[in-house]
């Protein structure tokens, strides 16, 4: 509406102005009167010295003061040659040039171009009068303007924002925007005020606050440099030689400071023993002998005592040195006071950090340890339920994913394409665990060793395929979009969708398996014919079906943990391998036999590997390694898991 | 002197073993063959390459002998034996790569205006070695690679240890059968991740290489070394299997084999089983040390993939086809694979066009190898040496009953009943 009415208004004045001269320029507006003190900086154009104009232009209070900017930014401003008077200038047709007005804007007829020369700021003055016109912007009527200005002044705060920022407060209107210009205010007011008070409470308004900007805005606040001294100034931290500070670090600055010879470091020695050389002696000395470093410091006595090189500094020169200095760190970045505020604000920010930190590690560890859960379900029916060692369960896992993958190729709808690769990957590794019970498993149900070995042959085989078939490069499983993100709880809290989604499928498969054991005729079968077979075949249960259907069953699993490990991770021949051992050793840990144990055994290896993480941080072959020593160790002590299983069930 | 007439009188070690001087004189013959087949001191039709493939083929016999005495003879299926076959040839390969650095850095440093330091010498060789991961200092781990035979000895001394102490801590919380499998296939997992990291202190993911250069013997051609690597991995396993050999003889063979066939008889005999399979895990730990400080000079490069889990489960796939129980099994089959599988997986095999699809060795030839290995665990548990089984077989009288010796490989009574 308002535009409209302005064009509008333009219109009417653009009919008016037809009737007028060319001449009509005025040269006695403010704005121009403005313009013409500056008129030979503006003309010069140079990062230097423009500085001063753009400040008048901004801070003028003139009401043409915005759009003169807006429009010198956008190389909208001419002058003319001949009088230096500036104006906005359209190119017309023809090598001419239709002019407006800096004051009102309005059209005042057309010249030829050659009379007028172009404003063409480059990208650092740009960046000068857009910083400059952001105060303008604070007030701009439209939302996303101020908005606009508000981001700007975040990412690159100058002193100057301050007061226009606090300006622009109490008329705004928008109550989002009004709390965002107030912390804005506040942090400026840390930041750039000019008062030690006010910055201090300023300070002390934000205990509590996490955030990122609050901890860039007070970090610089507290920084100390070293420095040296004969006596401590005021204000100053005195550091210790020795104990917060190396001796050899402290002489080093008093070298940098030239208050002290440098040392003689083995490399400069050198250098100055091959300087003296004469023939083949230095000082009388055969070079030949120079083989250690004691012999090579004797003759550079030598040399210093004849003054050929500076004397040797040693150990005890260094130390003496030392004791006549002071070694202090002083603060830089703000005045004592608001120093020591923004240290103990800092402080207290760290130990709210820290305790979010334990619970965003805390977290990691949960999906982690879901992760491991769903890799080991399937072998928690295999080996834990029937007791058959699957060493190709990780292949299984593997063949999941890539069922995933190649449903992906035919259906681009990736929730669609998720849902549908679910069932059908457990389709396709229950097959393949039917048909591998039936050809290899059941011929091999009383030598474990051997089942070891014939699936180890099957796991190669398999891999292999998958190779020959896909290739060795990483194929992407993606994510339907409502999975991208994470949830975040603060600055320091947050967790992928994705990651909250294979903890709620480890859930489901938890349940999943609870109820399948427990409270199906398929579960009542398998129990008993895991713990007594003859008696259960006695009884009219076929053990043959049962353990076929079981070992599908946890294959089928292992399947669709493939799919949910595939979102998170890449697919590849070898990343059922990556997880085999893994898988076993969460079991072996839980205790076999007990899905409770497993549960268990892979919130223990999954919390643990982050912690280790966490104490040697971007080492994570570290962390398997130590978290695989531990479960050894941890073996020695409970070799039946955390969860042993008792009485008869524990001999079947 | 009543007591020798009871004791039946024992017999000659080769009358007891006709099988270790059968195999003492074909590898005598072997060794002689290629010697003068081969480019060093013979008449060169064989190339000094294909010499050393078989002088590496002798190393991983021996491992193999080693995993068949632990596995076949003992029934521990250990997951492990090829990460102290590892660990063998990065004791040996720090004395190797130290000692050649050492020279080139002391040439370089001959030329400088001062005789060099010792501690100058040190520094170079040091940056030298460490310079691809970064670092220029040695780690503590190279204390004693300027010594040859503190190394030799850490070849022996440090998997010996390794497994003394894993053993130790396995067998006596009774760790056994697939838990132990896989407790051990951990420990190797755990050890080649280590090495993978850079701060290891042996060069991460880049191993230690150059180890076919013998320090100091520069001028000496690759050929001439090559077959004196041949004969020392020929000693090496002759050696090895009469130890072997006289290892499974007598009273402690048996009660070795009586541990594999039913352990808790055998403790309740009064045995300390644990010690017999301590000092089993423990030597053949040892024999492949000594395996693995015999390989890794002739193939020149060790990394940490080579002690990566896959490395023992073949181990124990070579062990199988050849035929676990009986020594000159496990030397057959990992003769035969590891022959094969250089012979596919160098291309040289040809492929096989079946009109719609071309069928590539390279690719094709893991998948064969997992097959096979299914089907001879599946229908032939002797593996290859079986077939000694069918000559030997039609002299010996029938003599009914379960057949639990060596020969029926790790079945149990109970199991064989069924």
């Amino acid at each position: 509406m308002l535009l409209l009415l302005r064009r509008l208004v333009a219109c009417l004045f653009v009919c008016v102005s037809l009737a007028l001269p060319a001449s009509a320029q005025q040269s006695d507006t403010p704005i121009q009167l403005l313009l013409q003190q500056f008129g030979p900086e503006i003309q010069k154009s140079s990062r230097k010295s423009i500085g001063p104009a753009i400040d008048a232009l901004a801070n003028s209070g003139l009401p043409d003061a915005q759009v003169v900017l807006e429009r010198w930014q956008a190389k909208d401003m001419w002058f003319e040659k001949e009088t230096g008077l500036f104006v906005f200038g359209a190119k017309a047709d023809g090598g001419a040039l239709t002019l407006f007005d800096v004051a009102g804007g309005l059209e005042i007829g057309t010249a030829p171009r050659k009379s007028y020369k172009q404003l063409k700021p480059n990208s650092g003055i740009r960046g000068m009068i857009a910083s400059a016109l952001v105060q303008f912007q604070l007030n701009d009527p439209d939302p996303v303007t101020r908005q606009r200005a508000l981001t700007a002044i975040e990412r690159d705060a100058e002193a100057t924002h301050l007061a226009a920022l606090r300006a622009s407060i109490d008329v705004e209107t928008d109550a989002a925007l009004k709390a965002r210009k107030a912390r804005l205010e506040r942090l400026l007011t840390i930041r750039f005020a000019e008062e030690d008070a006010e910055r201090i409470a300023a300070i002390e308004g934000f205990s509590g606050d996490l955030s990122v900007d609050l901890r860039a805005a007070l970090n610089p606040l507290v920084q100390t440099r070293l420095d040296v001294a004969q006596s401590l100034p005021e204000g100053a931290m005195p550091v210790d030689v020795g104990e917060g500070l190396s001796p050899d670090a402290a002489y080093a600055l008093l070298t940098a400071q030239n208050l002290a010879p440098p040392r003689t470091d083995p490399d400069m020695l050198r250098a100055a023993l091959i300087e003296n050389i004469d023939g083949d002696q230095i000082a009388g000395i055969q070079v030949a002998t120079l083989d250690t470093d004691d012999a090579r410091a004797a003759v550079y006595a030598t040399l210093a005592q004849s003054g050929a090189v500076p004397p040797l500094v040693t150990d005890e020169d260094v130390a003496t040195t030392l004791e006549r200095f002071v070694f202090f760190e002083a603060f830089v970045g703000a005045p004592v006071p608001v120093a020591l505020a923004a240290q103990t604000a800092l402080k207290d920010i760290e130990a709210k950090l820290a305790m979010s930190q334990t619970v965003d590690l805390a977290l990691d560890g949960l999906s982690l340890a879901s992760i491991y859960f769903l890799a080991a379900i399937g072998l928690a029916i295999t080996f834990g339920v029937m007791g058959v060692i699957n060493m190709a369960h990780g292949e299984f896992i593997m063949m999941g994913a890539y069922t995933g993958y190649v449903v992906q190729l035919f259906v681009p709808d990736y929730t669609l394409s998720i849902l549908l690769a679910i069932p059908l990957a457990f389709a396709v590794t229950f097959a393949a665990g039917v048909v591998m019970e039936r050809l290899v498993i059941r011929w091999l149900y009383h030598r474990p060793l051997e089942t070891l070995l014939a699936t180890f042959g099957v796991s190669i085989a398999l891999q292999q395929l998958a190779k020959n078939i896909f290739g060795t490069q990483a194929r992407p499983l993606t994510a339907p979009g409502w999975l991208d993100g994470s949830l975040v709880i603060n600055d320091v809290i947050a967790i992928s969708y994705i990651r909250i989604a294979i903890f709620v499928l480890a859930l489901i498969f938890l349940a999943l398996f609870l109820f399948v054991m427990n409270r199906t005729r398929l579960g009542l079968e398998v129990r008993a014919a895991t713990q007594n077979p003859r008696m259960a075949a006695s009884m009219g249960i076929n053990p043959d079906r049962i353990n076929m259907l079981t070992f599908g069953f946890g294959s089928g699993i292992a399947g669709i943990a493939g799919v949910a490990i595939g979102l998170y991770a890449k697919v590849t021949s070898e990343m059922g391998a990556d997880y085999i051992v893994q898988s076993f050793m969460t079991v072996v840990v839980g205790g076999v036999g007990n899905i409770w144990g497993t549960l268990l055994g892979a919130t223990l290896v999954g919390t643990l590997q982050k912690g280790i993480e966490w104490l040697n941080p971007s080492n994570t072959l570290a962390a398997q390694t130590y978290m695989i020593l531990f479960i050894i160790l941890f073996i020695q002590f409970r070799p039946r898991g955390i969860i042993a299983l008792k009485g008869r069930a524990a001999e079947a | 002197m009543t007591d020798l007439a009871l004791t039946p009188p024992r017999r000659a070690f080769v009358l007891r073993h006709p099988s270790a001087v059968i195999f003492i004189g074909i590898l005598a013959l072997f060794t002689i063959g290629v010697t003068v087949l081969a480019e060093g001191f013979g008449i060169g039709v064989i190339s000094t390459s294909f010499v050393k493939t078989l002088g590496k083929t002798l190393c991983l016999c021996l491992v193999a002998l080693a995993m068949d005495l632990v596995w076949g003879y003992c029934g521990i299926l250990s997951l492990g034996h090829m990460a102290f076959f590892g660990i063998g040839g990065y004791a040996i390969g720090m004395w190797l790569m130290y000692a050649r650095t050492e020279i080139i850095v002391q040439t370089s440093l001959a030329a400088a205006p001062l005789p060099p330091t010792p501690q100058e010498i040190s520094d170079g060789i040091a940056a030298q070695i460490f310079g691809v991961v970064g670092a220029s200092e040695f780690p503590p781990i190279w204390a004693f690679a300027h010594s040859l035979p503190l190394q030799l000895a850490a070849v022996v001394l440090v998997p010996g240890l390794l497994a003394l102490v894993f053993g130790w801590l396995a067998f006596r919380s009774r760790v056994t059968g697939v838990y132990l499998s896989i407790l051990t296939q951990a420990m190797t997992l755990a050890l080649s991740l280590y090495l993978f990291q850079n701060d290891s202190g042996l060069r991460g993911n880049n191993g230690l290489s150059g180890l076919q250069n013998l320090p100091g013997q520069g001028d000496v051609p690759q050929s001439t070394i090559s077959i004196l690597f041949f004969w020392a991995s020929a000693l090496a396993l002759g050696l090895g299997y009469l130890m072997c050999a006289w290892v499974v003889s007598g009273k402690f063979g048996s009660v070795i084999r009586a541990i594999r066939d039913d352990e808790a008889r055998v403790r309740f005999l009064g045995y300390s089983v644990e010690a017999y399979k301590l000092f089993i895990f423990t030597i053949t730990a040892v024999i492949a040390g000594i395996a693995g400080a015999l390989y890794y000079p002739q193939a020149g490069i060790i990394n940490p993939a080579e002690i990566a889990p896959i490395a023992s489960i073949y181990l124990a796939v070579w062990v199988a086809i050849g035929g676990r129980g009986r020594l000159y099994g496990a030397v057959i089959g990992a003769a035969f694979v590891s022959l094969l599988s250089t012979w596919f997986t160098g291309g040289q095999a040809p492929d096989i066009n079946l009109g719609v699809y071309t069928v590539q060795w390279v690719d094709w030839w893991t998948i064969l190898l997992g097959l096979s290995f299914v089907g001879v665990t599946l229908f032939a548990p002797r593996g290859i040496g079986g077939l000694f089984d069918l000559v030997a077989a039609r002299r010996m009288p029938n003599r009914h009953g379960q057949d639990l010796g060596p020969d029926a490989g790790a079945l149990r009574e109970k199991e064989a009943d069924r």
